[in-house]
C-alpha cells in the first residue's frame, strides 16, 4: 500500500516536473518567435525597392539603406577571403597532419581562447595592429581582417570536425594504393567533407556579418555620401547603421529603424537557414 | 622455390609496449599463396602491414630486422613508400570502396601515380575488372558510385583496384570475413587463378580457408611464428604441439 | 630479379608543389597561436603605458570621469558584475531547463522546433537585441516597475540572459546526449522514474559539460558589448544592493565601445581604454583556460557559433 502511494507520488512529481521544463523551454523560445513576428509586422511596411537601393537622406531620416547593405556584403566577402583559406588549411593540419604533441595542445588552447575573446577586444586589437601599426587606416580592409581573426576559430573547428567525420578506412585504402597524404586529403577527404565545411563557414560568416563592436573603430562609418571606392575606404554597415539610427539620431522615424532591423535579420537568418539546409541534406544523403 | 619476400628476424613493438612480432623469419614464395593463420592478436595484421609499410601510419615504437622484396630492403629509410605500396597491393577485411565511381576506384592508384592519359587508364580498368570477373557485371555502369555494389562485388572491386597497378605482391587481410559463402567462394577461386602469376599473402579469418587456398602456411601465436611450411605438411604433420592443438580446435 | 617491374611512368614523383602546399598547411596550423600572441602584444603595447601615466591607486578609484582625468575602474567593474550576475541568474535555470527538456523529455516534433529556434537566437546580432531592448523592453519595464528610466542593469541582464542561453543550451545538451544510454536504462531497471533518473543520474553524469556551458555563457555575457551599451543607461556610478539592479550602470565593454571613437590616439584616456581591454582579455583567458582543463569537447566551436 505504502509503496503504491510512493509510486503514485513519484509519478505525479514526474508529471509536474515535465510540465515545468516544457514551460521553461517555452519561456526560452517564445520571445524569439514573438520577436520575429513583431519585427516583420513593424518593418515590412518600410521595405520597398527604394529602401534597399537608395542612399539615406535628410540625416538618415528618410531614403534607403543601400550603402549599409552593400557595406555588410563587402565586409562579409572580405572576411571570407581572409578567414576561409587559412582556416581550412589550419583545420587540415590539425585533423590530418598534426602529431598529438605538446604543440598541438597549445594550438587547441590558443583556439579556445581566440574564440572566447570579447568582440570589442577584437576591435581594440584591430585598431592597434591594422589601423595604427600597419597604417591601413579605418577601412574595409582593416575591418575585414579584424573580423577574419575573430571568425578563424569557428572555421577551423567546424572544418576539423567535418574532416574527422570522414571514415579512417578511406584514408587507409587511399594510402595503400600508393597515394601521398596530400593526395588522400585532396582527392578523398576534402570532397567528402565539403558540405560540413561549407556549413561551418556560413555560420562563421553569419556571426561576422552581424558584428558591430569589432568594426566600430576599424572600418565602420556613420555616413558616406558615396560608395567606398576601394578596400582602403571606410564603409557603412548594417549592424552599425542600426546602432547609429537607434541611438544617435534624434527624431528618427521608427519605421525606418524597424525596416533596417528586418533587412539585417533577413540577411543573417538567410545565412543560418542555408547552413542548416546544407547540413541536413548532407546528413540524409551521406554514404557512410 | 624462388622467394619474392625474405623476412629476417623481424620484431615490431607498438608505443603502448605491445610486442606485435617477435623475431619472425619467413620466406614468401613467388607465384604462390602463402597463408598466415592463428588466433587474433597473433601479429598477422602487423606482418601484412609491414610488407607495404602501411604500419608507418600506426603508432610503432620500434622495428628491427629486415624485409627484402626482390632483394631490396623495404624497411630502408630511403625507400619510396608510395612506390612500394604500388608494388605491394593490399585488400582489407571490410570491403571499402572509395567514395568515387567504379571507374575512379579502379583507376585511383594509377591516377595518383601520375597517369593522366584516359586511354591508358581505360585499358587498365577494363583489364583489372576482367581479372576479377567483374567486367560483365559493371561495364555498363562504370560511372555509378561504387558503394551501390553488393558486398562481394565491392571486395572484388577492391582486388581490381590493386591489380590495376600490376603489383608484384598482393596482401589480403581477412578478405572474406564480411562476405557470404557464395561470395567467399568466388574470391577464393579468383585467388587460385591469380596465384599462377602473382605472389599472394593472405591472413584468412578462419583455419578452413587456409586449408582450402594456401600453398604455404605459417602459424602465428602471440607475435611468434610457431611453424612454417608447405600446407599439407602443416595440416597433416604439424611438428609443433601448439600448431596441432590450434588446427584441431583445442584453443583460439 | 624484376626489381624495377614498375613502368617508368609510375616512377615516384618528387612533387615540389605538394611539398609547398603541405608546408603552407603546417604554417596555417600555428596561426591561432600567432594571433593570440599578437592580440596579447598589441593590447599590452597600447594599454600598459596607462599604468605609468595613471597612479595605480586612482585606477581603483570610484569615479570614472575621463574629462577630469579620473580613471577609477571600480564603477565599470561593478557594472559588468551586476549585469553578469543578473543575467546568469536568469540564463542558467532557463538554459539548463531547456537543455534537459530538449535532450531528455521533448517529443521529436518539439525537439525539431526548439533546436532551430535556439540556433537562430544564437545568430541574432547583439545590436538587434539592443534595439529591441531600447524600443520594447525598456519602456515596458519602466511602466511595469514604475522606474524613472527603463535603461537599467536589469534590462541589460534580461537581454544578455537571452544572448547567453544558446551557449548554455547547446553545450549542456551535447553533454547530456553524451551520457551513455545504459546509465539511464540501469536507473530505470532499479525502478526510478524518468524524472528521478534525469536529476539523480543523467545530469550528474554530464556535470562537467553542463558547467562548461554555464562558464562559456558567463564569458559571453561579460564580453557582450552592443546590447549592453544600448540599454543599460551608461551611467558609471557606484551602486550596491538590489536597487542597483534597477538603476543605470556602465559596463567595461560599453565604456570601450562608447568612448574609443572620441579619444585622441596615444592619450592617457586611450591607454586606459586599452587597459580595460586587457582586463577583459584576462577574464576571458581565465574562463577559457578553466574550460580547456575541464576538457570540454568542441568548446571553441560552440562558443563563437552558438553564443
Amino acid at each position: 500500500m505504502n509503496t503504491n502511494r510512493k509510486l503514485a507520488t513519484a509519478h505525479r512529481a514526474q508529471k509536474i516536473g515535465f510540465a515545468v521544463l516544457a514551460g521553461v523551454s517555452a519561456i526560452t523560445v517564445l520571445p524569439i518567435l514573438w520577436l520575429g513576428f513583431y519585427i516583420v509586422a513593424q518593418g515590412i511596411s518600410a521595405i520597398s525597392w527604394d529602401f534597399i537601393t537608395t542612399f539615406p537622406s535628410n540625416g538618415m531620416r528618410s531614403g534607403g539603406i543601400m550603402p549599409a547593405i552593400l557595406g555588410t556584403i563587402y565586409l562579409t566577402i572580405g572576411t571570407a577571403l581572409f578567414s576561409v583559406p587559412p582556416g581550412i588549411a589550419a583545420a587540415i593540419y590539425l585533423a590530418e597532419y598534426a602529431p598529438d604533441t605538446r604543440w598541438t595542445r597549445v594550438i587547441r588552447l590558443a583556439m579556445i581562447n581566440l574564440s572566447g575573446i570579447p568582440s570589442v577586444v577584437y576591435g581594440l586589437f584591430g585598431l592597434g595592429l591594422f589601423v595604427i601599426f600597419l597604417q591601413i587606416g579605418t577601412s574595409i580592409l582593416a575591418a575585414s581582417l579584424t573580423l577574419s581573426i575573430m571568425t578563424l576559430p569557428v572555421i577551423i573547428s567546424t572544418t576539423e570536425e567535418a574532416l574527422r567525420a570522414v571514415p579512417q578506412d578511406f584514408r587507409t585504402v587511399s594510402i595503400s594504393l600508393g597515394s601521398t597524404k596530400w593526395q588522400t586529403v585532396w582527392r578523398i577527404v576534402l570532397p567528402q567533407s565539403v558540405a560540413g565545411i561549407l556549413t561551418g563557414v556560413i555560420l562563421g560568416l553569419e556571426r561576422a556579418a552581424g558584428e558591430t563592436a569589432p568594426i566600430l573603430f576599424t572600418g565602420a562609418t556613420f555616413f558616406l555620401p558615396h560608395l567606398p571606392q576601394s578596400p582602403l575606404d571606410p564603409t557603412m554597415a548594417l549592424p552599425y547603421h542600426l546602432f547609429v539610427i537607434s541611438t544617435q539620431v534624434p527624431g528618427m522615424p521608427i519605421q525606418i529603424q524597424y525596416g533596417t532591423v528586418l533587412v539585417l535579420l533577413v540577411f543573417v537568418i538567410a545565412m543560418n537557414v542555408t547552413a542548416t539546409m546544407i547540413r541536413s541534406r548532407v546528413r540524409a544523403r551521406r554514404q557512410w | 622455390m624462388t622467394a619474392t619476400i625474405v623476412i629476417e628476424r623481424l620484431s615490431v613493438t607498438y608505443s603502448d609496449r605491445v610486442v606485435a612480432l617477435k623475431d619472425v623469419s619467413l620466406q614468401v614464395a613467388e607465384n604462390a599463396i602463402t597463408s598466415i593463420f592463428g588466433p587474433s592478436g597473433g601479429g598477422k595484421s602487423t606482418l601484412l602491414r609491414m610488407l607495404n609499410r602501411l604500419n608507418d601510419m600506426a603508432d610503432v615504437a620500434e622495428v628491427s630486422g629486415t624485409i627484402l622484396l626482390n632483394g631490396q630492403n623495404i624497411l630502408d629509410r630511403k625507400v619510396n613508400v608510395m612506390e612500394l605500396r604500388r608494388r605491394v597491393g593490399m585488400v582489407f577485411s571490410r570491403p571499402t570502396p572509395l567514395p568515387l565511381s567504379i571507374y575512379a576506384n579502379v583507376s585511383y592508384g594509377l591516377v595518383v601515380a601520375g597517369e593522366r592519359r584516359r586511354s591508358r587508364t581505360d585499358v587498365a580498368v577494363e583489364k583489372a575488372l576482367k581479372q576479377v570477373a567483374l567486367w560483365d557485371e559493371v561495364s555498363d555502369r562504370l560511372d555509378s558510385p561504387a558503394n551501390k555494389l553488393s558486398g562481394g562485388q565491392q571486395q572484388r572491386l577492391s582486388m581490381a583496384r590493386v591489380l590495376a597497378l600490376q603489383p608484384e605482391v598482393i596482401l589480403l587481410d581477412e578478405p572474406t570475413s564480411a562476405l557470404d559463402p557464395v561470395a567467399t567462394n568466388k574470391i577464393e577461386m579468383l585467388l587460385h587463378d591469380l596465384s599462377k602469376t602473382l605472389t599472394i599473402v593472405i591472413a584468412p579469418h578462419n583455419t578452413q580457408q587456409t586449408a582450402r587456398v594456401a600453398d604455404y602456411a605459417g602459424f602465428f601465436l602471440t607475435g611468434e611464428l610457431v611453424e612454417f611450411g608447405l600446407k599439407p605438411q602443416i595440416f597433416t604433420l604439424p611438428r609443433d604441439r601448439r600448431t596441432r592443438d590450434y588446427i584441431e580446435g583445442r584453443f583460439g | 630479379m624484376n626489381n624495377q617491374k614498375l613502368p617508368a611512368l609510375l616512377a615516384p614523383q618528387t612533387n615540389w608543389s605538394e611539398r609547398v602546399t603541405v608546408a603552407l598547411v603546417r604554417v596555417a596550423g600555428y596561426l591561432s597561436i600567432v594571433f593570440v600572441s599578437l592580440i596579447c602584444l598589441f593590447l599590452l603595447r597600447e594599454g600598459l603605458p596607462a599604468l605609468v601615466n595613471v597612479p595605480l591607486l586612482s585606477l581603483f578609484g570610484t569615479t570614472w570621469y575621463p574629462i577630469e582625468a579620473r580613471f577609477g575602474l571600480l564603477p565599470l567593474l561593478l557594472g559588468s558584475l551586476t549585469v553578469t550576475i543578473g543575467a546568469a541568474c536568469i540564463a542558467v535555470p532557463l538554459g539548463i531547463g531547456t537543455a534537459v527538456y530538449i535532450s531528455e523529455i521533448a517529443p521529436q516534433w518539439a525537439k525539431e522546433t526548439l533546436k532551430p529556434l535556439v540556433e537562430i537566437l544564437a545568430g541574432l546580432p547583439s545590436v538587434v537585441l539592443g534595439f529591441i531592448g531600447i524600443l520594447v523592453l525598456a519602456p515596458a519595464l519602466r511602466r511595469a516597475l514604475s522606474l524613472n528610466t527603463g535603461m537599467t542593469a536589469f534590462t541589460g541582464a534580461l537581454l544578455l540572459a537571452w544572448a547567453s542561453i544558446p551557449t548554455i543550451v547547446s553545450v549542456a545538451e551535447d553533454a547530456l546526449n553524451a551520457v551513455p544510454r545504459s546509465y539511464r536504462e540501469a536507473s530505470a531497471a532499479l525502478g526510478a522514474t524518468r524524472w528521478q533518473t534525469i536529476w539523480m543520474v543523467t545530469v550528474p553524469a554530464a556535470r562537467s559539460g553542463v558547467l562548461t556551458g554555464i562558464m562559456l555563457g558567463i564569458g559571453r555575457v561579460i564580453g557582450e558589448t552592443m546590447a549592453v551599451m544600448m540599454v543599460t543607461g551608461n551611467a558609471p556610478v557606484m551602486a550596491f544592493g538590489p536597487s542597483a539592479l534597477f538603476s543605470p550602470v556602465r559596463t567595461m565593454t560599453a565604456t570601450i565601445a562608447a568612448e574609443m571613437g572620441e579619444v585622441a590616439k596615444g592619450s592617457t584616456h586611450y591607454q586606459v581604454l586599452f587597459l580595460i581591454g586587457i582586463v577583459l582579455f584576462v577574464f576571458s583567458l581565465v574562463i577559457n583556460l578553466t574550460v580547456f582543463y575541464v576538457g570540454a569537447r568542441h568548446a571553441a566551436r560552440k562558443q563563437r557559433l552558438l553564443s
